[in-house]
């Protein structure tokens, strides 16, 4: 494999030719802060969180190619202020109730803003009528919390390969629409694999939302981002 | 009214029929049903997910009725200028439903739609299919009657507009209005010249010329067109295609409409040199379903062409270069008008923009080389291989050769089409075009930019104010807000959704705007609408939502003594909303008044 230099915030890296900028940046132990991006996903760059400046352009580091000499910048304070935008978009258009989501203390959305220190955000809370959707036996969907990500439209396949989250509509009425009878055939194991996909918690399975007590949770443990830093600055 | 079931089952089980299929099934049954998307997806091998993800990503499909007559009156600003509201009006009171709905009986269903392109003859409207143009209530009334007692709408086309557009295979009252015609589009054509001269040159050979000609891409974004076609020539590949974006959606332009009215013929050549430069064998011309009503008569020229051995397996005459072309029909959609979201919409799918890199002359249309080229660019580079490029270099400026078409609408005397050479100044434009009192000028569409009086000395060039030909022209009666809220409107209504900046923060903006519309802004509304404005133009994914934020941005910058007029220069903080107000009402209900400092009770 052929290494190729660049740098990430003035410091030199080297990384394999052929990465995204956000895998060269993982492979370096340098984080970039990411939502809908997923291990093992095709990256979308849906939720632009993830978005770098190069020679002044901006582009989102899981869809973007690494090329050499590039000179990225991430932790530079007006993109960071960017990000949490984004992030606060996100939590005014949908409806986030914490304290009462059986993901709080799983959710990256959630973690994301507490690295962020989001205490309110600066945008008007939408407040949307969205409905609760109960999926099968199994599963459920709360559209109030989706973020859009497409995590589930990307994972969750029928055994022929069939999609059975699809978007629905567009612009801000763009919703996931599910296909009631694939979603039915999911075993119980793909039921839980689509709910621990879920970034945020949209997709629940059902009776099991408590199990792990609050307190006891990914997020509980260690913030968002692994480098227990103290995130980007205000 | 076909059963759709045969609809259906005519069709080849291929998903990138899916558009297809829906397009037909919606014709005939006036929606998509729920039935229909089962079939669909069984005939496909789709999950029904799937289905209804693409019905509901077009605007002109529906999964519930929209009427036996369906109505869709343009929202561009140009057509409330002219009258649109009092026009709608008449349509809800004459048919009995309100904008958004549909007639209790289901004979009729009013609706909405972006710009169709018809800018310098609003209000306008497609009805099942047929462009109405020029409406006042009066004929709207007309209209509506008509429908009550069935007649086909095709005939109540009064009058048909000039040239072509009075063709038996067009049949429209659309004008064309061309009020100027330049010496590239409209100079002298000998149908056959553009493809006869071409397969007499080698492929680099015409490369090189459009090179040289300094030929930018005329959709709006200038991209080299040689250096496009260079690229994917270079693509290692068993098939390559020529897609021509014939989705002009921009609010405001009109040209190519105009183009596949009157110069088809120069069109399909200039496919057929694109193919030729590239080494494609296939082209395919992506029409924006509001133009359907051409479609006709493309598939006769084309059929003409073919006879002419101008199409098909040896195009004139060579013997290895064989090239014919189609045609794909959009369903509503702006996005589109984007060239991977436009291949994305040609394949059957949602329209929605494609990551980049890999670009469409890498991995394009079915996963194969593609160039896209808009309907201007390609007439142009027909003639630049039957005239040269130093014939085209001396026109224009230096940076920008040649001639533009530009589509003329708003407050003028004579709107319409103009070819003119690049480098002239907006100035000279309101001149020709009868502007005399003109405030304001948009220019390049609500993606482009608003031009003050100040600056109408600035030239229309890539250089200076670059353009996909679409020019609005404002009086200064007019109320800016009112034209930037309308062009938000817009943006908010075509966005795909995908990324959060697009999707969430364009509705943020217009809320804000409307706050300090409002009477209720300060100067820290004003720094917030430029900051907030900053993030969407810098994060979004695609060119859509790259420049969203534009209309308000460029009248910040443009204009911003009518901000600054509209906000309260001492405050330093007013909330989003008056809470009196806002609890009045259950205040009411509970019998008491708050006493709140500042709130209006009555």
């Amino acid at each position: 494999m052929t290494k190729i230099a660049f740098t990430i915030d003035g410091r030199s890296y080297k990384a394999e030719a052929g990465q995204t900028i956000l895998q060269a940046a993982k492979a370096n132990d340098v984080y970039i802060p990411t939502l809908c991006n997923y291990d093992g996903l095709k990256p979308v760059g849906s939720c632009r969180i993830c978005t770098v400046r190069v020679s002044g352009r901006y582009m989102a580091s899981c869809t973007q190619i690494l090329a050499a000499g590039m000179a990225v910048e991430t932790s530079v304070l007006d993109l960071e202020d960017m990000r949490r935008s984004i992030i606060e978009m996100l939590f005014v258009e949908g409806n986030h109730m914490c304290p009462m989501c059986e993901k709080s203390g799983n959710c990256e959305l959630q973690a994301l803003a507490y690295r962020y220190q989001i205490m309110a955000p600066r945008f008007p809370y939408q407040f949307p009528v969205r409905r609760i959707e109960p999926l099968t036996s199994k599963l459920m969907l709360e559209h109030n919390r989706c973020i859009e990500c497409q995590r589930c439209v990307r994972s969750v396949l029928a055994k022929d390969g069939r999609r059975i989250f699809v978007p629905q509509n567009r612009s801000k009425h763009r919703k996931i629409g599910v296909d009631a009878a694939l979603a039915a055939e999911l075993t119980d194991e793909e039921a839980r694999k689509a709910m621990d996909t879920c970034p945020v918690g949209a997709i629940l399975r059902k009776e099991v939302g408590f199990a792990v007590p609050i307190g006891r949770r990914k997020f509980d443990a260690g913030p968002i981002g692994g480098d227990a830093g103290q995130g980007p600055q205000r | 009214m076909e059963h759709y079931q045969e609809i259906i089952s005519r069709r080849p089980r291929e998903a990138a029929d899916l558009l297809e299929i829906i397009r037909d099934v919606q014709a005939s049954a006036g929606c998509v049903p729920e039935a229909a998307v089962s079939e669909i997806a069984r005939h496909l091998n789709l999950s029904e997910a799937d289905v209804r993800g693409a019905v509901t990503f077009y605007h002109f499909f529906s999964l519930s009725p929209r009427g036996r007559y369906t109505v869709y009156l343009n929202t561009s600003i140009t057509s409330w200028m002219a009258g649109r509201a009092d026009v709608a009006r008449a349509f809800e009171e004459e048919a009995g439903c309100l904008f958004g709905e549909t007639t209790p009986d289901g004979l009729i269903g009013l609706f909405s739609t972006s710009c169709i392109g018809m800018n310098d003859q609003e209000p306008s409207a497609i009805i099942n299919g047929t462009v109405f143009t020029r409406l006042t209530p009066q004929k709207a009334r007309h209209l509506v009657r008509a429908m009550k007692t069935g007649r086909d709408v095709r005939d109540l086309v009064a009058e048909y507009g000039d040239g072509a557009n009075q063709s038996d295979l067009v049949r429209a009252m659309v004008s064309n209005n061309i009020r100027r015609r330049g010496p590239v589009i409209f100079g002298p054509f000998e149908p056959g010249a553009a493809v006869r001269k071409v397969v007499s040159c080698a492929p680099e050979e015409v490369i090189r010329e459009i090179k040289e000609a300094n030929l930018l891409g005329r959709g709006g974004a200038g991209f080299p067109t040689g250096l496009k076609w260079e690229f994917c020539r270079k693509e290692k590949a068993g098939s390559r295609y020529v897609v021509c974006n014939a989705d002009e959606g921009e609010p405001g332009t009109f040209k190519d409409r105009i183009i596949l009215t009157e110069l088809p013929q120069l069109l399909f050549e200039g496919m057929v040199v694109a193919g030729y430069a590239i080494g494609a064998s296939e082209g395919l011309l992506y029409l924006r379903s509001e133009y359907s009503y051409l479609r006709a008569r493309l598939e006769s020229v084309l059929e003409s062409m073919r006879r002419e051995k101008l199409l098909g397996p040896e195009v004139a005459g060579h013997p290895r270069f064989r090239f014919d072309i189609s045609i794909v029909s959009g369903a509503g959609s702006y996005v589109c008008g984007e060239e991977s979201a436009l291949l994305e919409s040609a394949e059957g799918r949602r329209g929605e923009p494609r990551n980049r890199p890999p670009f469409p002359v890498e991995i394009g249309y079915r996963g194969r080389p593609t160039t896209v080229n808009n309907v201007e660019t390609l007439c142009t580079a027909a003639k630049v291989v039957v005239h040269g490029a130093p014939w085209f270099r001396s026109m224009g400026t230096a940076k920008s050769s040649g001639t533009k078409l530009l589509s003329v609408s708003g407050d003028c005397e004579r709107p319409g089409l103009y070819e003119l050479e690049f480098g002239l100044s907006v100035q000279e434009l309101l001149d020709i075009a009868g502007a005399r009192d003109a405030f304001a000028v948009q220019v390049g569409g609500p993606s482009g930019t608003c031009v003050p009086r100040q600056d109408f000395r600035r030239k229309i060039a890539f250089e200076d104010l670059p353009t996909g030909g679409a020019v609005i022209i404002f009086g200064p009666w007019r109320n800016l807000f009112e034209i930037v809220k309308n062009f938000m409107d817009f943006f908010i209504e075509e966005s795909c959704g995908w990324c959060t900046p697009c999707r969430v923060g364009n509705s943020l903006l217009k809320q804000k705007l409307e706050k300090i519309t409002g009477g209720r802004g300060t100067r820290r509304d004003l720094n917030d609408l430029e900051a907030w404005g900053k993030v969407i133009r810098a994060m979004s994914r695609c060119g859509l939502g790259q420049t969203s934020p534009n209309p308000i941005l460029t009248t910040l910058q443009n204009f911003p003594e009518l901000y600054e007029a509209a906000v309260d220069p001492k405050a330093d903080f007013a909330a989003d909303f008056d809470l009196g107000e806002a609890t009045l009402e259950a205040a009411r209900l509970a019998g008491r008044l708050p006493e709140l400092e500042g709130a209006s009770h009555d």
